[in-house]
């Protein structure tokens, strides 16, 4: 067996796996720019609490439709929309020093979710939407994903020049007469539609995986907004693909299978990246030492 | 558009806290005026209401919106954001270019010669991230130099910086004056007031005074802000004083 049918083979004969690649692709384009946005924010804490905050919403659609594509992806949206919300005022209320109180939030959506689908779901049903199910993702899942990161793309081109200048320098933006508030609630929103996107997948507790992980380890291979955004979107696909592969030679869970690669992605950075990458820090002795 | 700005009696608080307290005067077009007073002073929360990123609660405050440029200050600026120079200082388009304009040709050159005239040609491409303090503000005056707005406003501007990058970026501060715009600097160093500012607003939450810098800091006018400032508390009655 050539080393090409290791990474051919399997998709040409599995209709699931080509499924499943083609949604983590979608997810790859988008979430990951995202993800790079809410690092230089601070706000990757803020990603967690939303994937874990949409959850009492999607056990509320499950409660009505059961495993719907639709119901679940409305009742995650309006959680994840009043979760994000609810986030910013709890940033405000504490000047900034919001952890403790996210953390609070997401472990009490997370109890409350996992409690709403118990009282009607097996733990198969809960392990689907806990852990998601990449190679279960079928075709309204697919073009929710699809939908979602053509959006995420189009958007993320026209409020590029807003977006970096309101996380740059707020208080300029704010003087030049930059509507700040309105740009960073449409970020949001984005971030909750590419959450809700990746639940397809990945599931609560993983959805953000393939978001934020790639977008920290991008930190280390650009010193420049774009040149990350690009990476973060490399990193993400790279991850996806080998992650699948590994998923099906190695008999792995996909999910966890695809964000432990983004997560030797980002190890391999931290290590080996050109900025602030370990290896160069170690290499660049100070120069009176030699 | 006249650049005139009148305070009338302005109020402005940090929750209950008042930081600027029943003000009123106004900055004449084309004057060049520096902030001064003792920390807490309110000044650049004034400096923040000017700008319109500060609502008054009590009180008038008329200034021409959308031909301000600000200056904040160099904490409230993520220094270590990954982002080039030119990138910084192409944003000073804003008021033109708006959120989705392309940048055009003649604005990028404009860019670039905002880098040069702050001494920082061949940086462009430089990340921020990478430059020292003084540098760092000298792309931000570049910025301002490529907003060039009638109404300047420089958060300390100095703080932190060395004696030449303060005599270079003075250069520009005298050029803007000398263009007619108005500029009004929040600023600690005395003897830079004197030499360089003709009016001075002394702040301690009111105006202890407001005119011709030489005035304006005299001993007792000094003295007076200061025992002002030794007397603050935190926490402030509410405001009993009739509004008139």
């Amino acid at each position: 067996m050539s080393f090409l049918d290791l990474i051919w083979g399997p998709f040409v004969e599995f209709g699931f796996l080509r499924r499943a690649l083609v949604g983590c692709l979608a997810l790859s384009l988008a979430a990951p720019p995202l993800g790079v946005f809410l690092m230089l924010r601070r706000m990757s804490l803020t990603a967690d609490v939303l994937a874990h905050g949409i959850l009492p919403g999607i056990a509320a659609g499950f409660l009505v439709a059961g495993l719907s594509v639709t119901a679940m992806s409305i009742g995650g949206l309006v959680a994840g929309l009043v979760v994000a919300l609810g986030a910013g005022v709890i940033s405000r209320a504490t000047g900034g020093r919001e952890d403790a109180a996210l953390a609070a939030l997401y472990l009490v959506a997370l109890a409350l979710g996992v409690t709403l689908i118990s009282t009607r779901a097996g733990s198969v049903e809960l392990s689907h939407l806990l852990f998601g199910s990449v190679l279960g993702v079928d075709d309204p899942a697919l073009f929710m994903m699809a939908g979602v990161a053509s959006l995420t793309l189009v958007a993320l081109a026209f409020a590029w020049r807003p977006l970096v200048l309101e996380c740059f320098d707020p208080s300029f933006a704010a003087a030049a007469g930059m509507r700040g508030g309105l740009w960073h609630l449409l970020f949001l929103g984005l971030v909750v539609l590419n959450v809700l996107a990746a639940f397809q997948a990945l599931g609560t507790l993983m959805a953000v995986g393939l978001m934020m992980l790639p977008a920290v380890a991008a930190r280390h291979w650009s010193r420049d907004v774009g040149g990350m955004a690009y990476a973060s979107a490399g990193i993400a696909i790279f991850s996806s693909l080998t992650g699948l592969l590994l998923s099906y030679h190695l008999d792995l869970p996909s999910g966890p299978a695809i964000v432990l690669v983004a997560g030797a992605a980002w190890v391999v950075s931290l290590v080996a990246g050109p900025v602030d990458g370990l290896l160069a820090r170690w290499l660049k002795r100070p120069h009176l030492a030699g | 558009m006249s650049a005139e700005i009148r305070l009338s009696n302005l109020t402005l608080s940090h929750g209950r806290r008042a930081a600027v307290h029943h003000v009123s005067g106004q900055f004449a077009p084309g004057s060049l005026t520096a902030i001064v007073g003792p920390n807490g002073a309110g000044k650049s929360t004034l400096l923040r209401a000017i700008a319109g990123l500060h609502k008054p609660d009590a009180g008038d405050l008329a200034a021409p919106r959308g031909s301000i440029a600000l200056l904040p200050q160099v904490a409230a600026v993520d220094r270590a954001f990954p982002i080039r120079c030119l990138d910084v200082v192409q944003f000073g388009h804003w008021s033109r270019a708006g959120a989705f304009r392309a940048i055009r040709t003649a604005e990028r050159a404009m860019s670039l010669d905002a880098l040069a005239a702050v001494g920082l040609e061949g940086f462009a491409s430089r990340p921020v991230g990478s430059l020292s303090v003084g540098q760092f503000q000298r792309v931000l005056f570049a910025r301002l130099l490529v907003q060039d707005a009638p109404v300047i406003l420089l958060d300390e501007p100095f703080n932190a910086l060395d004696t030449r990058t303060i005599t270079d970026l003075l250069v520009l501060v005298r050029r803007w004056h000398g263009e007619g715009r108005t500029v009004i600097a929040v600023l600690h160093d005395m003897e830079l007031v004197k030499r360089e500012f003709p009016e001075t607003l002394l702040l301690a939450r009111e105006a202890i005074a407001w005119g011709p810098t030489a005035e304006a800091l005299c001993a007792e006018n000094r003295l007076r802000a200061r025992m002002m400032s030794e007397a603050w508390m935190d926490e402030a009655e509410v405001c009993a004083r009739d509004a008139a």
